[in-house]
């Protein structure tokens, strides 16, 4: 071990308990700026797990407004449309008004059969076309409330009325990690025979189609025709490509992802001047020290290279720590918000933001300690109490 | 006891350091203090130099100038025929490595080395391998008397252990000058005349240069010349030869 090493090795170790404290501060924050971005991350999920040649078609005065399902049809005939399919947001209550998932009426073949990111074993793909009330439930869902195939749940409509009842077919998972597993789908056939005799107004309609298309070139001017066709018509439609309609739906949240944002990046800053404080005050207390090497012929600069090192050593196991500490954290927080986070994976990314944080959290905080050191006059260094 | 004016000095191949009408002064605030004032004086070749003087009377300013950590605002300081004034900052500190070895009052080492990687530490500015440095620092320790503590940290020595130890590091790279500032000032009698009796016998034995700083007049004894620099007449330098 080169003398450098050694002399930042044993200097890490030397006030441990401030050393601790401040690996404290560092695994917080750097542990706090991964879980944030982790969420800001997932809330832009739907966007990059958007698939580029699917098209959603919406009322186009706003998605919470539905279509007639009588347009699939007219939809179909576009040309550059390979197939089309719709779902409907149900927006049910199970047992709790806590117990919120998200639940969509589907038309079950065509809408597994275009996202193919719904990873639905054959058997249970089989029993939910033949059972007309059946529903599937996803991964993460089944492990929260315990849903086994066969159970019979019961959801409270919120936007349709009375309570539903539904037999969970099986369990699907998702196809890589950023696929929403905590979804429930269930047969629109069912919702809409229901729907004509308790609420006529609400039947026959669906909340969005999913249009896949033949050619990704041809994505603009096949929108362009399905709203062509529903133009001056009593509900009109608005086309946008998948990615589009998550940004839009997330732009609703923006304020608050801008938020959390700024939040992340000002624990890191806060870390930062705690991180400089403690290396300001281990300067000051070893200025004699860096005073006696210089005397003893050191270069200025290796006494700066003692404090970066010290400083970016403790940043990066404070930083690693953080790192490795993230993924569980993370996990853990997906399952204590229930549905609202159906995911938070860790991304490759946030990894290395997090370990970046750490190493400019460790060189700023040394820059100032670096330069007193490297500047002070050996005679006033020397006269420095330790 | 003699008396030698600033003109009766030593001359040729006798001089190792020789200083040439010195000035430097402190600015304290608005004010600018002069310590020492065209001050010229030679230092021989294998001399053990005490310099005495009250407090603020520059001796420890002397000192660092020709230890060169410290300029003049006026003047030329030589040693070895180097006039090391005109070096620049990195140079000098190459000079400071290869020529000069330090002891402080409070013995400066960095506790978190063991007493023989303080040994080693000014090594590592050499070409020496790693074993030959281990050997030297071994052997440094040695003639300090302190084979038996090369793995004691600083804080587990007594005072005049890690002043010791110091000795040992400053003798470490074989440097033309050894320069103390008051050696003794922290230590009991009998540490005191042990680390003296060091710096005695490396002055004897192995003909070392020492310019030692101190109040302490048993300490100044044990030195081959005094010179008293004396506060507010800095332009007047007693030396009183013992030999």
């Amino acid at each position: 071990m080169s003398q450098w090493l050694k002399l930042v090795a044993r200097n890490v170790l030397r006030h441990r308990l401030r050393t601790s404290l401040t690996l404290v501060g560092l695994i917080v924050a750097i542990l706090a700026f991964g879980v944030l971005q982790t969420v800001v991350k997932t809330w832009y999920a739907g966007v990059d797990g958007a698939v580029p040649s699917r098209l959603l078609t919406r009322n186009a005065i706003s998605f919470t407004l539905p279509l007639p399902k009588s347009y699939q049809k007219r939809i179909s005939a576009v040309e550059g449309v390979r197939r089309v399919t719709h779902l409907s947001w149900f927006g049910g209550v199970y047992k709790d008004s806590k117990n919120f998932f998200p639940q969509f009426a589907i038309d079950a073949a065509s809408y597994l059969d275009m996202f193919p990111e719904l990873l639905v074993p054959d058997e249970v793909r089989r029993a939910f076309l033949s059972e007309r009330r059946g529903a599937i439930v996803g991964r993460k869902l089944a492990k929260r409330y315990g849903f086994k195939p066969g159970d019979v749940i019961q959801l409270r409509g919120t936007i349709f009325p009375g309570n539903w009842e539904f037999v969970i077919c099986g369990v699907f998972d998702g196809r890589d990690p950023k696929t929403d597993t905590s979804q429930l789908f269930f047969r629109w056939d069912y919702l809409n025979e229901i729907l004509r005799v308790r609420s006529k107004a609400q039947a026959d309609q669906v909340g969005v189609f999913a249009v896949d298309v033949v050619s990704l070139d041809s994505v603009a001017d096949v929108s362009q025709a399905i709203d062509e066709v529903f133009r001056n018509s009593l509900a009109e439609t608005l086309t946008e490509t998948e990615r589009a309609f998550q940004i839009g739906f997330v732009k609703q949240t923006e304020a608050i992802l801008i938020s959390i944002r700024v939040v992340s990046f000002v624990v890191i800053f806060i870390i930062l001047a705690v991180m400089a404080n403690t290396m300001a005050m281990t300067a000051r207390e070893r200025l004699r020290e860096y005073a006696t090497l210089k005397a003893i012929g050191f270069s200025p600069g290796y006494v700066a290279r003692l404090i970066l090192g010290e400083s970016v050593l403790i940043a990066l196991i404070g930083g690693a720590i953080g790192i490795a500490l993230t993924p569980p954290v993370a996990a853990r927080l997906a399952e204590l918000s229930a549905t609202l986070f159906p995911t938070l994976f860790v991304s490759v990314n946030t990894v290395m933001l997090q370990a970046l944080a750490a190493l400019v959290v460790g060189i700023l905080a040394a820059l100032l300690p670096m330069r007193r050191a490297a500047r002070v006059r050996i005679v006033d260094g020397l006269r420095a109490l330790g | 006891m003699t008396v030698l004016s600033i003109s009766d000095r030593p001359t040729g191949a006798d001089v190792l350091i020789a200083l040439s009408d010195v000035s430097k002064s402190y600015r304290r605030g608005a004010q600018i203090v002069p310590v020492l004032s065209r001050l010229t004086f030679d230092i021989r070749r294998k001399e053990f130099l005490a310099l005495m003087g009250p407090s603020g009377s520059g001796k420890s300013t002397m000192l660092n100038l020709i230890a060169g950590i410290d300029s003049p605002d006026h003047g030329s300081i030589t040693v070895g025929g180097e006039d090391i004034t005109l070096l620049p900052e990195a140079e000098l500190a190459d000079w400071r490595a290869a020529n000069v070895g330090f002891i402080f009052q409070f013995y400066n080492l960095m506790p978190v080395l063991t007493a023989l990687e303080n040994v080693e530490l000014p090594l590592t500015l050499t070409s020496l391998g790693r074993r030959d440095r281990r050997d030297r620092a071994q052997l440094a320790l040695s003639l300090v008397g302190l084979s038996d503590r090369v793995k004691h940290l600083p804080s587990e020595l007594s005072g005049g252990q890690q002043q010791r130890v110091a000795i040992a590091r400053a003798i470490v790279t074989d440097p033309t000058v050894l320069v103390a500032d008051e050696p003794t000032g922290d230590l009991d009698r009998q540490s005191a005349k042990e680390v003296l009796e060091i710096m005695q016998r490396l002055n004897r034995d192995m003909g070392k240069t020492i310019v030692m700083v101190t109040h302490d007049h048993r300490a100044a004894a044990h030195a081959k010349r005094i010179m008293n620099l004396e506060k507010g007449d800095l332009s007047y330098l007693v030396e009183q030869r013992l030999e």
